[in-house]
């Protein structure tokens, strides 16, 4: 029993850490890109986006984890989407209310968390197999390493382009700011970068 | 003969201006995992061109003609994520009947067009720039796919040249296809301001 208990704890922290970095959506799963390029120009509707996505996420992985016993198996895609597409509906409606200027910024891109293959991956994965424990667990590592992989990236593109953080300056007056990395462009061309960063650094731990 | 004009407009700036990979970032998933090969990504394109043609239409009709006018905007995402589950199915069976190697080649991709960003996108984007008819509606949803083929293929053949390329070996895979098309979207970026 001990064993069990010792067992379970360990699978708790595993399941955690596999998000926040081993596992990381956006670096190691290369899920949910959409949103990440969209968002990530400035980090406050990075930040507001990513706040969304563990709140979706989490609702989300509770409710599959609850009624995975009664899923039949080629209704659970459906069932994943509607429950999903319910929460998402929860919280466009709560930015709408209580953020009007950061829905606004982020438009269609909060209803198209539905569509996030992050939410859906891990229902799929982990909440449909697993107890509500673990779903929980998973929820919260996925979600915050998500986050925090918009957060970073949404931080180097708006320094870059902007010169400033949370519209606060931060770099010297003699900086030029890029205006090219607040565009598409911008959002593409530092993921890349970041992955093959991302890539570089785990070999040479490898 | 001008909603003739309006309508050449509205197709030629969903394809070139607004191309919904290059500037909205829809469709990245199958645009990253599709793009290895040009015959798939052709097929990819097809697919996901009649898909968005077939949603972006019906999700227009429920959305003006139903939703808004029960006062129901409430129940909007559960009822677009409907129908274009159901669309994809229907294109799945289709495909699985009349052409079964290309079924065969999609594999997985097929029921993951459900969840592709580019349809719910496109509807939702239909509803906030505020598309005034049915047949501008039609036009802009075709052109949204005829756009992601576009793109996709684009991509796809730059990549099958790039594997002769000495990329450095942590760039390998996903990274550089996204420098790529970030380069590409620069490119894109000259039509920016060409219409509308």
């Amino acid at each position: 029993m001990a064993d069990k208990a010792r067992g379970s704890s360990d699978l708790y922290k595993e399941t955690l850490l596999a998000g926040l970095w081993r596992e990381n959506p956006v670096f190691r799963l290369l899920l949910g890109m959409c949103p990440t390029l969209a968002v990530t120009a400035a980090v406050k509707p990075a930040l507001t986006m990513g706040c969304c996505v563990i709140f979706v996420l989490l609702c989300s992985n509770i409710i599959v984890s609850l009624m995975r016993n009664l899923l039949k198996p080629h209704l659970r895609i459906l069932m994943f989407t509607l429950t999903i597409a319910t929460f998402v509906t929860i919280a466009d409606l709560f930015l709408r209310a209580y953020f009007p200027d950061m829905s606004e910024t982020l438009g269609p891109y909060v209803p198209l968390i539905i569509v996030n293959c992050i939410i859906i991956c891990r229902a799929e994965a982990c909440a449909s197999k697993n107890g509500l424990a673990v779903s929980i667990i998973d929820a919260v590592g996925m979600g915050v390493g998500f986050t925090g992989t918009l957060c970073v990236l949404a931080g180097v593109r708006e320094v870059l382009a902007t010169g400033m953080i949370f519209e606060v300056p931060v770099m010297p007056g003699a900086f030029v700011p890029w205006a090219a990395m607040g565009m598409p462009v911008g959002a593409f061309i530092t993921l890349g970068l970041m992955l093959g960063l991302v890539n570089l650094t785990s070999k040479g731990r490898a | 003969m001008d909603t003739v004009n309006a309508l050449i407009l509205a197709f030629i700036s969903i394809v070139i201006v607004n191309n919904l990979v290059f500037t909205k970032f829809l469709g990245i998933c199958p645009y990253l995992g599709v793009s290895g090969r040009i015959d798939m990504a052709f097929g990819m394109g097809m697919a996901v061109t009649f898909v968005v043609t077939l949603s972006g239409t019906l999700t227009y009709m429920i959305n003006n003609w139903i939703l808004m006018r029960l006062g129901l905007d409430v129940a909007r995402y559960v009822c677009f994520i409907l129908v274009i589950a159901g669309a994809v199915q229907l294109v799945e069976m289709y495909i699985r009947k009349f052409f079964p190697s290309l079924y065969e080649s999609f594999g997985i991709f097929l029921p993951l067009i459900t969840t592709n960003c580019a349809i719910l996108g496109l509807c939702l984007f239909l509803d906030l720039w505020g598309v005034g008819s049915l047949l501008e509606a039609v036009v802009l949803s075709f052109g949204a796919g005829v756009g992601f083929t576009m793109a996709i293929c684009i991509m796809a053949g730059i990549r099958e040249n790039l594997k002769m390329a000495d990329v450095p070996e942590c760039l390998k895979g996903a990274p550089i296809t996204l420098i790529t098309a970030g380069l590409l979207a620069l490119a894109f970026m000259g039509f920016a301001g060409m219409i509308r």
